[in-house]
């Protein structure tokens, strides 16, 4: 799944189906319209256009162009509340206040939308109103889908995983890759059992590129002996759905995984290291169901730390510095700042931190599908020199993180800079130095 | 009737009404909109929703400290606006006269020299922040009329005031007036546009707080 390089590509538009282009703003329009929850509506009118978060934003910072402004990539999003359902909409409708929205607006606007936002919410840290932006684009999206005007590698993507469960591989496949690691690796991988407690789930990188960390999380699960399995039935838990602004999918793809769990009576399912994942299931799965959920999600960063907490295993110490690159989805808006350092600790590293970190560490610049977006890869490369900067600013010997996906984008800036720090994964260093 | 009569009569009573209906209206408007519980399992440790929402409130008076220096110019210069705008408001004694007479409500006054003087350093933030929005590439991207318009009719107010003040231009009652007109077409713009934010500001970063607060995210 790793995009080709081109730096040549431009950011354009792509457009899913044959429809008119009133269809696309209608069908845009009313899922706009129908977004706008209490929450989204003060957020849409609480803006007093301070420009702050353009300062927050990566793609602003490494570019500086203004187009990049956070605030500005929800100007289609304000005017469809302005004109649809704020208090005053009625007024605004009538005097012509603000204009209706336009398909080729909406088109230049999916550059804004997809290839330069990760969604990662660092402009809402810095929004004196409180405003949290990278929530409101997510809910752009949802429009966007429905007009059928994303970016195509993405729609490709949607496709696959509406077909398999998976943007990478069909749920059939899943038992064979699982034997070839595990053979790979000399370590059992259960698949499809009837009844276990732990279902443990994967990222689309981990069935493809990086299928060590399948074996690295079979031997720890295996090493604290407990009942776990991976399963057909829902295997993936990254949800591409919650990415590209599928509803739909984000729903079929987070019930598979609950009520797989649920079937083999689990009452665990264990993510991957992957950001996307936590913020689908672990802070909006239990919005599917209309009720809590009947099983605890848990991310791999929390269970390593929990593990270690509780003693149940013990891992070597490695006596080296190290820097860690938070996911956002994992820390700014997910909570494991604290988790991922106390196993950074456990490993005996002396970290040091990166000089933007934790709730405010930049963006990998490859998150909410920008790394599987081919046309942001320049975009993407700009980003990964500021990283790559703050990185080698720290002097640290090694380069951790807790995300597959950040991996991936870091891994892929790297090999377009010629930088030879290898990102490595938390789940794998605890893996590799399980004392005995 | 008298221009200044006008002013102080009718003018004022209907700006006034506006005011109250129109913010009304779009508090309430926003605020029956749909609730979209958060049924997901809170962080252990997070806590009650509305401590989280009030912590945000709080949090969000200044900059985390990765980003001050980067907002540094809007920082201060918005507060030098507001602090300065609350301090003439409420620390004239024509002004508290004013309130008194409206809701029987009464306080010391400040020095009418300093109030003055805060006036002219509120004036001068106030063309700094319009200076910014015309020149800095991003403020002039997302600005639109709106902004415009909000800024004019803060601004009117000062300056109407300080000139009535110093009665410099026209006579004291004419600009007097002028002053209270501005203050009226103020109050009739405030519930429509981003001078909304005066009420606004707590729901918006509230809400925010609370769905984070409750993720173990401190905001």
């Amino acid at each position: 799944m790793s995009p080709a390089v081109t730096p040549s590509t431009t950011a354009g538009f792509d457009r899913q189906g044959e429809r008119t282009d009133d269809d696309r703003v209608d069908a845009a329009m009313r899922s706009f319209v129908r977004e706008f929850g209490v929450t989204a509506a003060l957020h849409m009118e609480s803006c007093v256009h301070c420009g702050m978060c353009a300062e927050a934003c990566h793609f602003h910072v490494a570019t500086g162009q203004a187009k990049y402004t956070p605030a500005y990539k929800l100007e289609p999003f304000r005017r469809a509340y302005l004109r649809e359902v704020g208090p005053f909409a009625p007024l605004v409708r009538a005097f012509g206040l603000v204009k209706k929205l336009r398909v080729d607006e909406l088109q230049q606007w999916q550059e804004l939308i997809y290839d330069s936002c990760t969604m990662c919410g660092r402009c809402t840290m810095v929004c004196p109103m409180g405003i949290d932006i990278a929530e409101l684009v997510k809910e752009a999206r949802h429009g966007m889908f429905k007009a059928g005007l994303i970016p195509e590698r993405l729609a490709l993507m949607d496709r696959a995983a509406q077909e398999w469960g998976s943007p990478a591989t069909p749920a059939e496949d899943l038992p064979d890759i699982l034997a070839e690691v595990s053979e790979e690796h000399g370590v059992p991988i259960p698949c499809d059992l009837p009844q276990a407690d732990i279902l443990v789930t994967a990222a689309p990188a981990e069935l493809g590129d990086h299928t060590k960390a399948l074996a690295d999380a079979a031997k720890i699960l295996n090493r604290i002996g407990v009942k776990w399995t991976m399963h057909q039935g829902g295997f993936d838990a990254s949800n591409i759905g919650f990415n590209n602004g599928d509803l739909q999918l984000q729903e079929r793809l987070t019930r598979a995984i609950i009520d797989t769990a649920v079937k083999i009576g689990a009452k665990t399912i264990l993510l991957p290291e992957c950001g996307h994942a936590y913020g689908a299931a672990r802070w909006e799965a239990a919005k599917w169901y209309g009720q809590a959920l009947p099983v605890r999600i848990i991310h791999m960063t929390e269970f390593l730390d929990e593990l270690i907490a509780e003693q149940r295993i013990r891992v070597k110490p490695i006596a080296d510095t190290a820097t860690f690159h938070d996911p956002c989805q994992i820390v700014r808006r997910g909570g494991l700042e604290a988790a991922a350092r106390r196993v950074l600790a456990a490993l005996g590293f002396e970290l040091i931190e990166l000089q933007d970190h934790g709730l405010t560490g930049y963006c990998c610049g490859g998150g909410g599908g920008v790394v599987s977006n081919q046309r942001a890869t320049p975009l993407r490369h700009k980003v990964f020199e500021m990283k790559k900067a703050q990185v080698e600013a720290t002097g640290a010997q090694r380069f951790v993180t807790s995300c597959g996906q950040c991996r991936i984008t870091l891994e892929m800036g790297a090999k377009h800079a010629h930088w030879d720090k290898k990102t490595e994964s938390l789940l794998e260093l605890v893996a590799d130095n399980l004392a005995d | 009737m008298e221009l200044l009569d006008f002013a102080r009569g009718p003018a004022l009573d209907f700006a006034m009404l506006v005011f109250v209906l129109g913010v009304t209206w779009r508090l309430v408007g926003v605020l029956l909109l749909p609730r979209l519980r958060d049924r997901s399992a809170p962080r252990e440790g997070a806590p009650p929703r509305l401590v989280g929402a009030l912590r945000a409130i709080v949090r969000r008076m200044w900059p985390r400290k990765e980003f001050i220096q980067v907002t540094l110019f809007s920082t201060i210069n918005s507060y030098v606006f507001h602090l300065g705008l609350a301090i003439v408001v409420f620390g004239l004694a024509a002004h508290i006269v004013f309130i008194h007479d409206l809701f029987g409500l009464s306080w010391p006054s400040l020095p009418s020299d300093l109030v003055f003087g805060v006036g002219v350093i509120t004036l001068a933030a106030l063309v700094a922040a319009l200076v910014r929005r015309l020149t800095h590439p991003v403020l002039r991207l997302l600005s639109g009329p709106s902004d415009y318009l909000s800024w004019l009719l803060t601004t009117l107010p000062v300056l109407t005031g300080l000139l009535a003040t110093a009665q410099i231009g026209a006579r004291y009652e004419t600009l007097l007036a002028a002053h209270i007109l501005s203050i009226a077409a103020f109050l009739i713009w405030f519930p429509f546009g981003k001078l909304m934010h005066a009420f606004l500001f707590a729901f918006s970063r509230g809400a925010t707080g609370m769905r984070f607060s409750h993720r173990g995210v401190k905001v």
